[in-house]
């Protein structure tokens, strides 16, 4: 069993397990951090950026001002952004049977893997995943598509010019590998490759494995994995979350008994409770609103959104903020908004029961008819003529490179009575900040990851007890930052197997059993002994058949009838010669009794050696020996075939036939 | 056997626990004369109790337990009885039967039994006075002392309390020998066990200095470990004067997180006990202290990076664990009544800020970081020759607004409402300094606080209401007119109060409004001296159709204030003699008397009274169903008429034609009719109102406690002849 690992991101992972001759990938994450390094896209254009001067060499080289420009006193490159894709070299992606998707943030790099590696296989995610997906790539697409960029810049990739360049660009890994986005037409062949399941369904690969979902309590629809054979179970927990929010609650107790369990997605903020940080979130909005000045929430179209809106429909009466206006505006806003209502089996309990009310299960449907939300595909438009402040805006994407959230960077920076909250933890806000120095806005970082954090993954091994533990290597020491937090990691017995990108891991566990069926009928024809109170025993004479990976004891053809030698038997019809079978034996000599019954029989000086694996029996006078051992006895004499013959008898007199 | 034949364990009853408690009271109740003794002896009542103390219901075991101390300490009373000798042949044979029940018990290998005799001992010794005790103490101590020979110690907690209570009583002047046990208690008792009795110990008035390091040793224990494993290196010598910490307390702190948390939490709690007592050790170790608390939160927030094994072990168990956090907030609040060097001073308010602004900080820990905060700032100290902050403190201030604010914005309301305690209490006592004022009014939390009154929980529209007044009070809620409105005419707070106490649907508001209202009209606030009567007139009429009698109770205070500055304070005999403007304070209702000088003095403060409808609000108040209400009502009309007594003459009462009206409308509402009201009085026919009133008698009434009609003489009969039921010839027996 080995795990192949693709992606060096802990929360965006890209593995491939190995498992009785089955090929699984497990999630197929994109690393965005890489677009960080680019310039903003401005969907207005921005005097600002479009003068940023071009960067030169400290020698005053300026051949690649072109490419890059400087602000603030970092570089960016000035071109379409790029993503960084799973590692593609390390294992044949067309071999691949399956990809299993854990969540929708965990397949947005689906197109890369299916349309560009020759995969022919299927993948298995769950509806939400899947509709939710589709939407975060919709608009990861049309952020990209809709501003277009002449060029594209190659040259700073070259190894010898980007070792001159300084960080981050200097340090920036695998970049010859980073690709532009791809295209709806991708995202659509991509997408008609996902079979639909359900949690907890019983999917058969090629009948080695089974593979089975199970809510992981992240997002709607996220899933961990089971794939197991017969004797064999391992376990994939990947975004998993026990916090109440709106989705099914995580199953923890069909990951019991793994073999190994494979752990990763943990919360990127280990030292963040969500409640404060929604707290936080709450009241520093409250105040800049109170101030007169508007609020800036750079989110994705999904997932904790749903929970700030909910948390905002309870707060805004008593901070006395209703009729402030709330605008959500992505290309896929609304569908978002009307994709949450009508989940309404991958929700929690509470939620379910609202929908029998009837009632919608997400509060931000009331926010909608009271006109406190408002949902815009982008800025252009209806939005231009309901846009009124002080407002809060919540607008895509988090790494503030592309999208509308650049807009309203640049529309509201300047100010320092407006605000920027950021929630979404997977962009370092510094980094994502940096373009947009020097920068009057006030910032704040409320990072809500509801994922496990390590008290719960502690809580949750000693639950399910895994044999082994497996997950990124991020997880095996404390953050770099915070080298003295021991409990900041994973602590378990055995320790954790780690691994990092580009690794190929053998997973400490050997296969011991296969099961194999007996048709009926050969059933029926077994005679089983007891040879003990308990234990019965049946020699069986069959055909082994192996198709599928199901291994099945068919009674073996009766022997061919003599056909008087007119037609000749082909090769390949021989089959095995049944013999008549020699009984088999059980069973141990008790050394005395039988030198005793050898005495019986006339033998006399019988010498009795006791060695390693057992006895020695040694005739003197007949010059033989009888050697004893656990399962095996021999005698040994001189051509003597008469004695040999009454000494097997003897010895067969102690052993039990069948 | 008593109580018939079979005796009380036989009958059904018996398993009831209420009817062996009454049987356990009844028995009490008997038990008043030596001669009692010989009864309870002869009946076997004594084994019966043996046996309660082990009763299941826990009432029932104590009280059997409290009988047992009775009945031995009524045995030992003898007149002449002096002390006792341990060996105790003269003692009585019922005391005999229960010492010797008591040395059973404590020989005894069930835990229970030991814990029964311990905490029976224990009573003994803390409520007998008598020289008796000190033989029982000679007598018995081996077998105490040989309980600690056990490993574990059995009933450990009853343990310390017995010899607590022994220390406490007079036996330490005749046996020194106690000293000696209680110091082997201290180093037999776990860290954990031994706390409380550190803590005792150190409380007492006279103890060997010895003990007294011993036991301050223990509960400097825990936070000394902490410091050397926070320690980055060798510092000066710290709790324990350099001695390296104890390896049986360091082993307790890193063995479990419980463990941990639950010796940290009691070291904390006892030595924030300890500090304001005039016993407590000295020299007291303030800065290391100090040091060790804030170790302790910077631990459990993560932003310690302790070099050695030991401190990152310890910062594992501790961080974002809350119950610590809360203790030892507590306790560094309690470490402000005493000085710290600077530096010491400067990390606990760094540490504080850092608790206040951290968004892990749970509601609970908020709250005491709140209070922990405003102690350090009203002990920090004045500048020298003003009475204002000094620039530290100030400084301190300018950073905590901001924080403040953002907390009166939280989503949890129990933040909202901590953050609003603080400003009230943080107003109260620094309103009036320049510095504090300054930096409220430059920022936004005057606002925030203002808008807070419509919050959608009450308890925090309660405590806004509170901290609004103490603003106001202080001239503190001038804010200018809101950016949104500008030019719109702010609502004065009197009107927005009014109509919280009017419109509120929750009673803790109505309350908060009401404390504040009376506060304003004692302190002379500027809105209540326009004009008091007015004000007065609409608060009594508000607060005389609340349904929450606290409310009404409140009224009644205000109406007592009101007196009080129109007729003079309690204790002046006559209004008459008061000169109300020189002594009144500027603003107060005095001055919105028109003529305020003798002798229409009174009349014209019963005309002012008249006109607010005082005397309907107290009389409907004396007929209240909620007996503090009437109480109250009762004592303020007792003061008015002892007010007005000397200075009205019978005739004043005149003849007024409605003082019969009014009588029959009050008896009305004594019987539950209060619908009808009473109308405009005239002074004459209050007074005489008053005057034909048993105010004593209906006060001696309102005293009695709410059970002393289930309690009566008269009760039990009614009880008895309910219980005999219809057999009616028998009432003639009952008689």
């Amino acid at each position: 069993m080995k795990l192949y690992c693709l992606s060096g991101h802990p929360t965006l992972p890209c593995n491939v397990l190995k498992f009785k001759s089955t090929t699984v990938m497990l999630d197929c994450g994109l690393d965005m951090t890489s677009t960080l390094n680019f310039l903003p896209l401005p969907l207005v254009q921005s005097p600002r950026l479009s003068n940023l001067p071009g960067w030169s060499l400290k020698d005053g080289n300026a051949f690649l001002d072109k490419e890059l420009k400087e602000c603030s006193g970092h570089v960016f490159v000035d071109s379409v952004p790029e993503f960084c894709l799973p590692e593609t070299e390390l294992i044949d992606l067309s071999t691949v049977d399956v990809i299993l998707i854990s969540n929708y943030h965990c397949m947005m790099a689906l197109p890369y893997i299916t349309e560009h590696t020759g995969f022919t296989g299927t993948v298995y995610a769950t509806e939400p995943t899947v509709q939710i997906g589709r939407l975060l790539m919709e608009e990861l697409v049309n952020f990209i598509e809709r501003v277009p960029k002449a060029q594209s810049a190659s040259l700073w990739k070259n190894k010898d010019i980007q070792r001159l360049l300084p960080s981050p660009l200097k340090d920036a890994v695998e970049v010859s590998t980073w690709r532009r986005c791809y295209t709806m037409q991708e995202v659509n062949s991509a997408l008609s490759k996902i079979q639909l399941v359900g949690y907890s369904q019983k999917i058969e690969l090629f009948g080695a494995v089974q593979v089975t979902p199970l809510s992981s309590g992240y997002a709607l629809g996220s899933s961990n994995w089971i794939i197991q054979s017969h004797y064999e179970k391992v376990s994939y927990v990947s975004g998993s979350s026990l916090l109440t929010t709106h989705p099914q609650p995580m199953d923890q107790a069909s990951l019991k008994n793994s073999d190994v369990l494979i752990l990763t997605g943990l919360t990127q903020i280990p030292t963040a409770n969500p409640d404060g940080m929604v707290g936080e979130f709450c009241s520093n909005l409250a105040l800049t609103v109170r101030n007169g000045g508007n609020v800036l929430v750079p989110c994705y179209p999904s997932g904790v959104i749903y929970d700030l809106l909910e948390c905002l429909y309870q707060y805004i009466d008593s901070a006395g903020l209703s009729s402030i206006p709330f605008y959500f505006i992505s290309p896929v806003a609304n569908s978002s908004l009307e994709f949450s209502q009508i989940f309404a089996e991958w929700l929690c309990h509470n939620k379910q029961t609202k929908v029998y009310l009837p009632e919608p299960p997400f509060p931000h449907a009331e926010l909608i008819q009271t006109n406190k939300l408002k949902h815009y595909p982008s800025i252009h438009g209806d939005f231009s003529n309901d846009f009124r402040q002080p407002c809060v805006v919540f607008t895509g994407h988090p790494s503030l490179r592309f999208g509308d959230v650049v807009h309203f960077m640049e529309l509201w920076g300047k100010s320092s009575l407006n605000t920027v909250i950021f929630t979404e933890p997977d962009f370092s806000y510094l980094e994502a900040l940096a373009p947009y120095q020097p920068l009057a806005m006030k910032c704040i970082y409320c990072p809500i990851d509801t994922r496990l954090n390590f008290i719960q993954v502690s809580k949750l091994l000693k639950e399910v007890q895994p044999l082994h533990v497996v997950c990124p290597e991020q997880y095996t020491q404390p953050p770099p930052a915070q080298s003295h937090r021991m409990d900041l990691m994973i602590d378990c017995q055995p320790p954790a197997m780690s691994y990092r990108r580009a690794e190929v891991l053998a997973l400490p566990f050997k296969r011991r059993y296969e099961k194999i069926e007996i048709m009926p009928e050969l059933a029926d024809s077994l005679v089983p002994m007891e040879i003990k109170p308990g234990v019965s025993l049946a020699t069986v004479s069959a055909v082994l058949h192996t198709k599928d990976n199901k291994h099945v004891l068919q009674p073996p053809p009766r022997p061919a009838q003599p056909t008087g030698g007119k037609k000749r038997k082909r090769a390949s019809d021989d089959i095995p010669d049944c013999k008549v079978l020699k009984p088999l034996l059980s069973g141990s000599i008790p050394v005395d009794q039988f030198v005793q019954t050898l005495e019986k029989h006339g033998f006399s000086d019988i010498k009795v050696e006791d060695t390693a694996k057992g006895h020695i029996v040694l005739l003197q006078e007949a010059e033989t020996l009888i050697q004893i051992e656990e399962d095996s006895t021999h005698i040994i004499c001189d051509n003597d075939e008469m004695l040999r013959v009454r000494l097997r008898d003897l010895v067969l007199k102690f052993l039990q036939k069948f | 056997m008593l109580f018939g034949e079979v005796g009380p364990l036989g009958g059904a009853a018996w398993t009831a626990p209420a009817v062996r408690s009454g049987w356990i009271q009844g028995l009490r109740t008997l038990a008043q004369h030596p001669s009692a003794l010989r009864f309870l002896a002869a009946c076997g009542a004594v084994d019966t109790i043996f046996s309660l103390q082990g009763d299941s219901s826990l009432f029932v075991a104590s009280a059997a337990g409290q009988l047992l101390v009775h009945i031995l300490d009524l045995a030992m009373r003898g007149p002449a009885r002096g002390r006792c000798s341990p060996q105790a042949c003269d003692w009585p044979a019922c005391a005999q039967k229960i010492v010797c029940h008591i040395e059973d018990s404590l020989c005894s290998i069930a835990t229970p039994q030991v814990t029964q005799a311990l905490n029976v001992l224990t009573t003994v010794f803390g409520h007998c006075r008598g020289l008796w005790t000190q033989g029982l103490w000679v007598r018995l101590s081996p077998l105490v002392a040989r309980l600690l020979e056990k490993d574990p110690v059995p009933a450990s907690h009853s343990l310390v309390d017995l010899l607590l209570s022994v220390a406490r009583s007079s036996v330490p002047s005749s046996d020194r020998g106690l000293w000696e046990t209680l110091a082997q208690t201290l180093s037999h008792l776990s860290p954990t066990q031994a706390g409380p009795l550190a803590l005792g110990i150190l409380k007492l008035q006279d103890c060997p200095q010895a003990l007294r390091t011993q036991a301050f040793g223990i509960l400097l224990q825990p936070l000394a470990c902490v410091l050397e494993a926070a320690a980055q290196a060798p510092g000066p010598p710290g709790l324990l004067g350099g001695a390296a910490g104890d390896p049986m307390t360091a082993d307790t702190l890193l063995c479990s997180k419980s463990a941990c948390v639950g010796l940290l939490c009691c070291a904390l709690t006892h030595l924030g006990l300890l500090q304001p007592l005039p016993q407590r050790p000295s020299p007291w170790p303030q800065a290391p202290l100090l040091g060790a608390a804030v170790t302790v939160l910077r631990l459990c927030s993560g932003s310690v990076a302790p070099t050695s094994d030991v401190g990152g072990r310890l910062c594992a168990i501790l961080v974002g664990c809350g119950r610590v956090q809360r203790a030892a907030l507590d306790f560094l609040g309690a470490l402000s009544q005493g000085a710290g060097p600077q530096e010491s001073v400067t990390q606990v308010f760094s540490v504080l800020l850092e608790y206040l602004m951290s968004p892990e900080s749970s509601s609970m820990v908020l709250k005491k970081a709140f209070q922990a905060t405003l102690r350090w700032l009203l002990s920090s100290p004045k500048t020298p020759g003003c009475c204002d902050l000094d620039p530290r403190t100030q400084l301190f201030l300018r950073e905590l607004l901001p924080v403040l604010q953002k907390r009166l914005c939280s989503p949890c309301w129990e933040v909202r409402d901590s953050g609003l305690e603080f400003l009230t209490q943080m107003t109260r006592h620094c309103g009036g300094q320049a510095g504090f004022r300054q930096a409220l009014l430059a920022s936004e939390v005057p606002e925030l606080t203002k808008q807070l009154l419509q919050d959608p929980e009450s308890y925090v529209r309660a405590s806004a209401v509170t901290a609004t007044g103490q603003l106001s009070s202080w001239a503190l809620l001038a804010a200018p007119a809101s950016p949104e409105r500008p030019g719109a005419q702010q609502k004065s707070l009197l009107v927005e109060l009014l109509h919280v106490l009017c419109a509120d649907s929750e009673g803790f508001p109505r309350r908060a409004v009401m404390q504040v209202f009376t506060e304003w009209l004692r302190d002379g606030h500027a809105d209540v001296a326009e004009d008091p009567e007015r004000f007065v007139a609409r608060v009594l009429q508000a607060a005389s159709r609340d349904p929450d009698w606290e409310v009404r109770a409140q009224g009644l205070e205000l109406a007592l204030v009101f007196l009080g500055q129109l007729l003079g304070p309690r204790g002046s005999h006559c209004p008459c003699a008061v000169a109300l403007p020189e002594t009144a304070p500027p603003g107060t209702l005095a001055q919105a008397l028109p003529e305020a000088a003798p002798p229409g003095t009174l009349a014209q403060a019963l005309q002012v009274l008249c006109r607010v409808q005082l005397f309907e609000f107290a009389f409907r108040a004396l007929f209240d169903c909620d007996r503090p209400v009437a109480q109250k009502s009762c004592d303020l009309l007792l003061f008015l008429r002892a007010k007005a007594a000397p200075c009205g003459s019978p005739q004043e009462a005149g003849d007024s034609p409605n003082v019969a009206s009014v009588e029959a409308t009050l008896q009305r509402w004594q019987a539950g009719e209060q619908g009808q009201p009473l109308g405009y009085l005239e002074p004459g026919a209050v007074m005489a109102v008053l005057r034909s009133i048993d105010l004593e008698g209906l006060r001696d009434t309102l005293a009695e406690s709410s059970d002393h009609v289930e309690k009566s003489p008269q009760s039990l009969l009614q009880d008895m002849l309910a219980a005999v039921g219809v057999l009616g010839e028998n009432e003639a027996d009952c008689y």
